[in-house]
């Protein structure tokens, strides 16, 4: 393939050095015409609070912002499953000239009454950015009616990045934060951050504080219930795991309500064992510590036989990865590292200049590191690269198994839960089962070094 | 299952253009529509005026069924364009699509926040030629989904790409235009088949069979091969016909101005079914003057007989449709051929298509014909009428799992499993495999809901 870097693209790829860290261009908007895996700013608030399970999600404009994100996340309820259905007000040419207020008014109260939520999220659409319907306005007038927090999130696909989405969201969640009576919230207790339950991983996690005695006042916002949303306030901390998405919110919170925060990733064990001693250590209790300490070495001996059974199998593979947000890229780093897998090709969407020092202070020599990628530059890093397996979400998945490459999803959709210890056990059996299953063999890129191999 | 009541009253027919929201649509947005047809021509890539969103989601949920790479560029719309207007951005959009695919043709479909704020494209797309002096062929198609969903973007692509490219006239050449409407790519590679059987070239438009179902690659290719050439589109004028298998309800028809242009057009909706094959089959001979090829009729003949060994288990079945015109309207015409029947006819597009082409069934063959609608609507038609069975996309899911009933999985999108573009839905031999799979379906059900089963038919 003749591959050529585009010129407004040249410095956000780099490749690792470090005699020569060279900073990496990021954080501003998408090249046009470059095909990047990025979504637009809808889409940042939408995925953030897609988990509140017994809130409507209205979409307010034309059908397919709405039907793009019907059931997109693999994000499990233990009980309502109010988000897994896609609702918009589905604006017509009527409504884009004579504007759409009434409709979304109708559509709200139709809906409040019909599936009784517990509140009400109106997400805004690009028209409605430009016709200029007062979508605070109807929120306000339904609000009092219905009595229910009805809460406009306007994050307008043209106005900005999906990481301004991720803002939009977090600004949402706070005007339902504080409005909820903390009585009963025990002191030692937390709000944990940025997890999404995806293949029901925020259940892992909660079942983890539990047994260390500590109280999960509210996951933001995996398997959300507003009602436990609403008293967040009364956390003593927040354990904030999806950093690129929920800082914004850990910092408000720490403004509004003195509640500090923890960044935290539950992937990998190392990881996992550090989130957990580092929370225990902010309850300031020998107990807490003692429990975390029983629970962390248990784990570990338990998953510890078939992780290293896993590496055998894996030593010298090469990964290449692809995320959204950077503190997922550290963790996926560093426990593919314990799997002797090395990363040669790490990038995300959203990453921020910070973040970025971070991920080359994480990777290895050589390493490519790519910000806001699109399909042709992963195939043509992959393949440079020589990687075995590559780490990336739904768009990702097809670049690399078309050139014969093994892929592991660690997206929305995946599911099979990948945090935690039995989580960081699943993704190496994840991994294992793509990079070594033996129809690689077969493959046109590989059938060279086979036949190679096979003569000798 | 029930006996199959013979109604004699016509269907009643619900448009949901529901006063308030659409829940769990039936529809997609029109620009995935018209990416997906670009997806028909070599060496094409569209771009999305717009937000970057609109791209990325479009590309998610095509990836999700075809498995393929499926790329779609965006004018990458901010707030700056969004007030003065995305003519920067749009020729940014094509200088970087230019650079990086090296296209034969580029695409340009509008999305809601182009049209919204007046873009005159076709204007954008003059100036840009002129500045640039590029010949590259750009073919714009409006696409606004506060209009259209996805089938009308379809249908909006393939008629630009016409309108655009289809102007070479002069000797008649032994081929055959077929448009086919979105089916999977093993449809469109069996209909090349067929058109092939009676000796004469075929164009398919969009004929995204081996792009969006390809081989394993050691090099990746930026546009991979396969797609009807802009040359061929260039020449549909001087085939013998248009053979038409697209329901374009009020929206302009391909095949209209192929014949304005020279290609007589034959409109046949799509072949599902004896009778619709037979259509096809005929109009191929008409329009050919060549015999039918023995192996076609050896398909239909074992057709045929799969319905003899088949007929009782399907007899009086009620079935529930739903999808794009084209299949609903067809596959209602293969379920009252083989005696089950289609008690609800669902779509979500808007184009008025599908109630046209069921106009044309003999009355009370449909109980129920749901126009515009989402499956909040079609799952109070199932409340209604209990059917035995869905067929329709896997959007459908979890209604046929909530109701406790089967879901044949056809057409687009098919999300939750593997093989959608290998799906063969056309022909006598798409039909031989839908009848068997229809059956399966329902002796599946037996079984599950015998306490005792059975190991023989």
């Amino acid at each position: 393939m003749s591959f050529d870097l585009l010129k407004e693209r040249r410095a956000q790829v780099v490749r690792n050095s470090r005699d020569a860290v060279v900073a990496l261009d990021c954080n501003k908007a998408s090249a046009a015409g470059s095909v990047s895996q990025r979504a637009c700013t809808f889409c940042g608030s939408r995925v953030v609070l897609y988990p509140i399970a017994d809130a409507l999600h209205l979409v307010h404009g034309p059908v397919g912002c709405a039907a793009y994100t019907w059931d997109i996340r693999g994000a499990l309820s233990s009980g309502p499953e109010l988000h897994r259905i896609s609702c918009s007000t589905d604006m017509r040419e009527r409504e884009v000239v004579f504007g759409g207020e009434q409709r979304l008014e109708a559509s709200l109260r139709r809906l409040i009454a019909q599936h009784v939520p517990r509140a009400a999220f109106v997400y805004g659409t690009c028209i409605v950015g430009v016709i200029g319907d007062d979508v605070p306005a109807v929120c306000k007038r339904v609000e009092v009616d219905v009595g229910i927090p009805v809460i406009p999130v306007l994050a307008e696909g043209f106005r900005g990045t999906k990481r301004d989405g991720y803002n939009a969201a977090c600004g949402a969640l706070l005007a339902l934060i504080g409005t909820g009576d903390t009585a009963g919230v025990t002191p030692h207790s937390i709000n944990l951050l940025g997890d999404f339950n995806v293949a029901g991983e925020s259940w892992i996690i909660r079942k983890y504080f539990e047994e260390m005695g500590i109280e999960v006042v509210s996951v933001l916002t995996g398997d959300g219930r507003v009602d436990e949303i609403r008293r967040a306030h009364g956390a003593r901390l927040n354990v904030v795991q999806c950093a690129g998405s929920m800082t914004p919110l850990a910092k408000a919170m720490q403004e509004r309500y003195g509640i500090p925060f923890i960044r935290v990733s539950f992937f990998g064990i190392e990881d996992t064992a550090d989130a957990l001693y580092r929370t225990a250590e902010r309850m300031d209790s020998p107990e807490v510590m003692g429990r975390a300490r029983a629970l962390v070495s248990r784990e570990i001996s338990r998953v510890l036989p078939d992780l290293r059974a896993c590496k055998q199998h894996l030593a010298g593979k090469r990964a290449g990865l692809y995320v959204g947000g950077a503190f997922k890229a550290f963790s996926l780093v560093r426990a593919l590292r314990q799997l002797g897998v090395s990363v040669v090709l790490a990038g995300t969407q959203t990453g921020s200049r910070e973040e970025y020092e971070e991920l080359q202070a994480v990777c290895d020599e050589n390493t490519v590191i790519v910000d806001d990628t699109n399909p042709l530059e992963l195939a043509s890093f992959l393949v440079e690269q020589d990687v075995d397996v590559f780490i990336g979400g739904v768009k990702e998945r097809p670049i690399a198994y078309k050139l014969g490459i093994g892929f592991c999803d660690h997206n929305h959709e995946r599911k099979i839960a990948l945090a935690g210890f039995e989580g960081a056990l699943a993704f190496a059996r994840e991994v294992r089962a793509t990079a070594t299953s033996p129809i690689w063999n077969l493959m046109p890129r590989r059938r060279r070094t086979v036949t190679t191999a096979m003569g000798d | 299952m029930s006996c199959a009541a013979a109604k004699t009253t016509a269907p009643n027919v619900h448009s949901s253009a529901k006063p308030d929201a659409t829940v769990n649509p039936c529809t997609l947005c029109a620009p995935l529509g018209a990416a997906l047809a670009t997806a028909g021509v070599r060496g094409a890539i569209p771009v999305l005026h717009g937000a970057q969103g609109c791209a990325t989601y479009i590309r998610r949920y095509l990836i999700s069924h075809f498995r393929e790479p499926m790329d779609v560029a965006s004018s990458s719309f901010g707030e700056a364009q969004t007030v003065f207007g995305g003519e920067d951005n749009l020729g940014r959009a094509l200088d970087n699509v230019l650079h990086q695919y090296h296209p034969e043709l580029v695409t340009v479909a509008t999305t809601c926040l182009a049209e919204t704020i007046g873009d005159d494209v076709p204007l954008l797309l003059k100036r840009y030629r002129t500045r640039t002096g590029s010949a590259l062929p750009l073919v714009h198609a409006a696409t606004p989904s506060y209009r259209d969903g996805h089938v009308e973007g379809f249908h909006s692509m393939v008629y630009a790409l016409v309108k655009a490219l289809a102007c070479n006239q002069g000797t008649p050449l032994r081929a055959v235009n077929l448009l086919p409407p979105l089916v999977s790519p093993a449809d469109l590679r069996h209909l090349r088949e067929i058109v092939a059987g009676f000796d004469v070239a075929a164009t398919l438009l969009p004929d995204y069979a081996d792009r969006l179902d390809g081989v394993i690659l050691d090099q990746y290719r930026a546009l991979p091969d396969g797609g009807t050439r802009v040359v061929d589109i260039a020449s549909m004028p001087r085939a013998l016909a248009s053979i038409d298998l697209t329901l374009t309800g009020r929206a302009p028809r391909a095949s209209k101005l192929l014949a304005d242009r020279g290609a007589p057009a034959r409109v046949l909706g799509l072949p599902i079914g004896v009778r619709a094959t037979d259509a096809m089959i005929q109009a191929l001979a008409d329009v050919t003057g060549a015999g039918r090829p023995a192996w076609l009729l050896g398909e239909r003949g074992r057709l045929l007989d799969a319905y003899a060994d088949g007929h009782k288990y399907v007899f009086g079945a009620r079935v529930g449709l739903y999808g794009d015109p084209e299949f609903v309207a067809a596959l209602a015409g293969f379920l009252l051929e083989i005696g089950a029947r289609p008690v609800f006819c669902a779509t979500g597009a808007r184009n008025r298509a599908l109630p046209e082409a069921l106009a044309t069934l003999p009355v009370g063959s449909v109980d129920e014909v749901l126009d515009d609608t989402d499956f909040e609507s079609i799952g109070a038609a199932c409340e209604r009428l209990k059917p035995d069975l869905l067929m329709g996309s896997s959007k459908g899911y979890r209604l046929a799992h909530s109701l406790g009933i089967p879901l044949l999985r056809i057409g687009f999108p098919i999300h939750d499993r593997l093989g959608a573009g290998r799906i063969l839905h056309v022909g006598y031999r798409g039909t031989t495999r839908l009848f068997d799979e229809l059956v399966n379906a329902l002796l599946q059900r037996q079984q599950d809901l015998s306490p005792v089963g059975f190991s023989y038919l």
